[in-house]
Parts: structure tokens; C-alpha cells; sequence
């Protein structure tokens, strides 16, 4: 979707602002979301992209004036209010009022912790040859799904070349809308600063992302 | 949500921020509901607090400084390169280091969310997370650094890496002069996490650090 998450080449919001000694977390409540995020996940309530999708979906205004935590917790909500796992009774008591529903790997307990410290593995078996290979000039696709896409606004329309081969990944734009995993293959492609940002950019510049097949096509 | 919503809860509202009850009250209703063990919560937050952080990537960048096989291998396929560095990190299958070099500089951002190697560098700082790093680092990576403080030769190529998928990116900084003959753990000291995002340099031997 074309919100306000998509902010690569936007201007304004200023200057980066690193903290010195910066703690790991700046409220006690932010370790809480996020454990509370990694435990849903892993007990199998929203995948990845479906978690990503939710923060993506706040209010723009909320979207920017929310800290990464405070996004985080609103995502969660209101995903799992839509899934069913809460209902608005359970949120306006601040306790469980209405049935549990199950969950697909059961409760988070002691036992799951160390599991989840490791990635979770994206890879999938091809289901087809790859269409592209590292060397090829390619075109980031003129598309705008309503829903979750990880083809930024930035790139569209722009040409590029296909740098590295990554292997088939679960696909994030149908994964998020609990649709299938749809294995695609993922490229990094570069583009040029120019290309991009036009004539007047620092020609130094190259920005890659990587890009699953149908968000590509051949030049 | 307001106050007196919560006038069964036995803490001090007034302390609390509305975030925070909001928060304790989903904490609640997962734990009543059978989802969660609230001990499982808090070994969650512990294993975040004590096992990862930047001393892995450190730990990483300096075997490659230090042995020309193993930076090979890292270029080639990193979650397999650190994997057999058994216990310095679990990074699952995703992982790509990207070497700077005198000719070119690397950058990690993304654009998106927050995408970040976590199992390397620990949870990300608030910067990178938010919109002014997200925003300018594809379009003015040399005016992000200045804010870092950090300067490149004008003809330096600088590649920013959106991590618009789920691979992530380790940068190799340039090992220091006068490191000659140094050990790894020695080497490890100087590897700073922004140098490892591309925000950055390593530090210098013998600087205040």
C-alpha cells in the first residue's frame, strides 16, 4: 500500500539524531511488546509480513507521531482484535471477558524461548527456473497494491541491473493477507542515484533493494 | 482509554502512562487467555538483553580482519561463514556481508520498517528506526553521515542497501591502520556497531574511545 511507511526520498523529517549510550529500551513497557509480538508470532496468531502489514495500516498521522514501540503495540492490537484472538470486551475490561480462540502452535512457554532467538528460515524449493540472472537490465514494475508490498515507491518505473541471486523466499505480498506463501525468486537490484533522483543527484550514489520476480520485468 | 477504566487494577494509575496500562492490560488478557506464560515473556526479554548485541558482529568482522579464508567464505555465504563460529550467533539462513573497500562505502537501511541483523547487532537504536535515517538514506547518504559526523573523499562510491526482504546485511568496515599483529579479541574492541551499519568507521587504535 501506498502509505506513509514507504518514506524512502521523502524530505523533512530533519536531521538523524543519534543517542549516546542509548539504552536498549527507553520504557520498561517496550520490552513488553516486544516479547509479546515475538510470543504471538511464534504461537502462530500472524506471520512477519501480516505483523508489518498492521503497523502499516495506522492512521498516518499515528504512524508518525507513534515511537517504533508504541507502533508495535497498535499493530498488535488491532491484529489481533481482526483475528479474533481478543475482542473490544477483553481490551475495555483489561481482561480476558471472551473465550480464547486456539492458536495454531498452542501457548508460548519456557520451552519456545530459545527457538525463537534464531531466524525463522524463508527460504521455499523453486517452484520454476529463475526468469532473470545477475547482469540483466531490469525494470522495477509501475504497480501500487492496495495491500502489503515490499516494493518500495522510490524504485518504481526505474531501471536497474539484477546484482545477486538470493533463491526462491516466501512472498510477502500474498503471505500478509494469509493468501499462501507463493515462493518467488529475490534479486538484489541496483540503481543508479541518477536514475532515481534525477539529473542533479550526487553521481557517486547506488541504492539496491531486493525485489521478488513479479515486481520485475525485462528491459 | 481512560483512567477510570482501570479502577479495578490495584497499581497507581497516576504514575502510569496511558501506553503503559494499555500495554499491561493486553499482557493481562494474553496470559489469562492461555496464549503466553508471562515467565516465558520475561526469559524473552532477558535472552534480547544478555545474548545478542554488537559484540557478535564484532566478533565477526574481526576473524575476517584477522583470516583471509574465513572473510572469503563471509563474502561468499554469511549465515554458513558465521555458522561455524558455533556459538557467536544463531542467524539462520539470511545473512550477506558486504565489504567497504578504499573505492566504496556500504550503507544499511530500511526504508520500509526496520528491517536490521539483529542476531549480529542487538536490537536497532531509535535512529535507525526512525523516519529521518529511513527516509534520507536512499536518496542522501552523504548528508546522513555528516549527521553521524563522518566524511568520505567525494569520489568514493557510496551503495545503500534497502533491506526490502528478508536478507539481511552485515558491513565489513576496512581494518584500521597500525593493527598490524593484533589479536582477534584485540581487533574485536575497536568494531563499533555504526561501523557495521556503514554509519560509521572502526575506531582508531590508541584514540580515546
Amino acid at each position: 500500500m501506498n502509505g506513509v511507511h514507504d518514506m524512502g526520498g521523502m524530505d523533512g523529517f530533519g536531521k538523524v539524531e543519534p543517542e549516546p549510550n542509548e539504552p536498549m529500551f527507553h520504557e520498561e513497557w517496550e520490552s513488553r511488546v516486544l516479547a509479546m509480538v515475538r510470543a504471538m508470532g511464534a504461537a502462530g496468531a500472524f506471520n512477519i509480513d501480516a505483523s508489518r502489514f498492521y503497523r502499516e495500516t495506522l492512521p498516518p498521522q499515528v504512524y508518525l507521531s507513534s515511537s517504533y514501540y508504541k507502533k508495535w503495540f497498535l499493530g498488535l492490537e488491532a491484529l489481533l482484535l481482526d483475528k479474533g484472538y481478543i475482542s473490544k470486551d477483553d481490551v475495555a475490561s483489561g481482561h480476558s471477558v471472551a473465550p480464547a480462540k486456539s492458536l495454531k502452535h498452542g501457548t508460548f512457554s519456557m520451552a519456545d524461548v530459545e527457538r525463537i532467538m534464531v531466524r525463522g528460515k524463508f527460504g521455499r524449493a523453486a517452484p520454476g527456473p529463475a526468469k532473470f540472472k545477475a547482469g540483466d537490465r531490469v525494470r522495477a514494475k509501475n504497480i501500487h497494491p492496495a495491500t502489503h508490498t515490499r516494493l518500495p515507491r522510490y524504485v518504481r518505473g526505474h531501471v536497474g541491473v539484477v546484482e545477486r541471486d538470493h533463491g526462491c523466499h516466501v512472498f510477502p505480498d500474498t503471505v500478509a493477507n494469509d493468501a499462501g506463501e507463493h515462493p518467488q525468486w529475490l534479486y538484489t537490484v541496483v540503481f543508479d542515484g541518477r536514475e532515481l533522483w534525477g539529473p542533479d543527484s550526487d553521481p557517486t550514489i547506488k541504492v539496491s533493494i531486493d525485489a521478488f520476480e513479479p515486481y520485475l520485468e525485462a528491459v | 482509554m481512560s483512567e477510570h477504566d482501570h479502577h479495578h487494577h490495584d497499581h497507581h494509575h497516576s504514575e502510569l502512562s496511558e501506553t503503559e496500562l494499555r500495554v499491561r492490560a493486553l499482557e493481562s488478557i494474553l496470559t489469562e487467555k492461555g496464549y503466553v506464560e508471562a515467565a516465558a515473556l520475561d526469559a524473552i526479554v532477558q535472552a534480547y538483553e544478555t545474548k545478542i548485541g554488537p559484540h557478535n558482529g564484532a566478533r565477526v568482522v574481526a576473524k575476517a580482519w584477522s583470516d583471509p579464508a574465513f572473510k572469503q567464505a563471509l563474502l561468499e555465504d554469511a549465515s554458513k561463514a558465521v555458522g561455524t563460529l558455533g556459538h557467536v550467533s544463531r542467524v539462520g539462513d539470511h545473512l550477506v556481508a558486504i565489504e567497504n573497500t578504499p573505492g566504496r562505502h556500504n550503507m544499511v537501511v530500511c526504508t520500509l520498517c526496520s528491517c536490521y541483523p539483529w542476531e549480529m547487532l542487538g536490537l536497532p537504536p531509535v535512529w535507525y528506526k526512525a523516519s529521518p535515517y529511513r527516509s534520507r538514506a536512499v536518496k542522501d547518504p552523504r548528508g546522513v553521515l555528516a549527521d553521524f559526523g563522518v566524511s568520505l573523499p567525494k569520489e568514493t562510491e557510496i551503495r545503500v542497501w534497502d533491506s526490502t526482504a528478508e536478507t539481511r546485511f552485515l558491513v565489513l568496515p576496512m581494518r584500521p591502520a597500525g593493527t598490524e599483529g593484533w589479536s582477534e579479541d584485540q581487533l574485536a574492541e575497536l568494531v563499533t556497531r555504526d561501523s557495521m551499519i556503514g554509519t560509521g568507521f572502526p575506531k582508531t587504535p590508541g584514540a580515546p574511545s
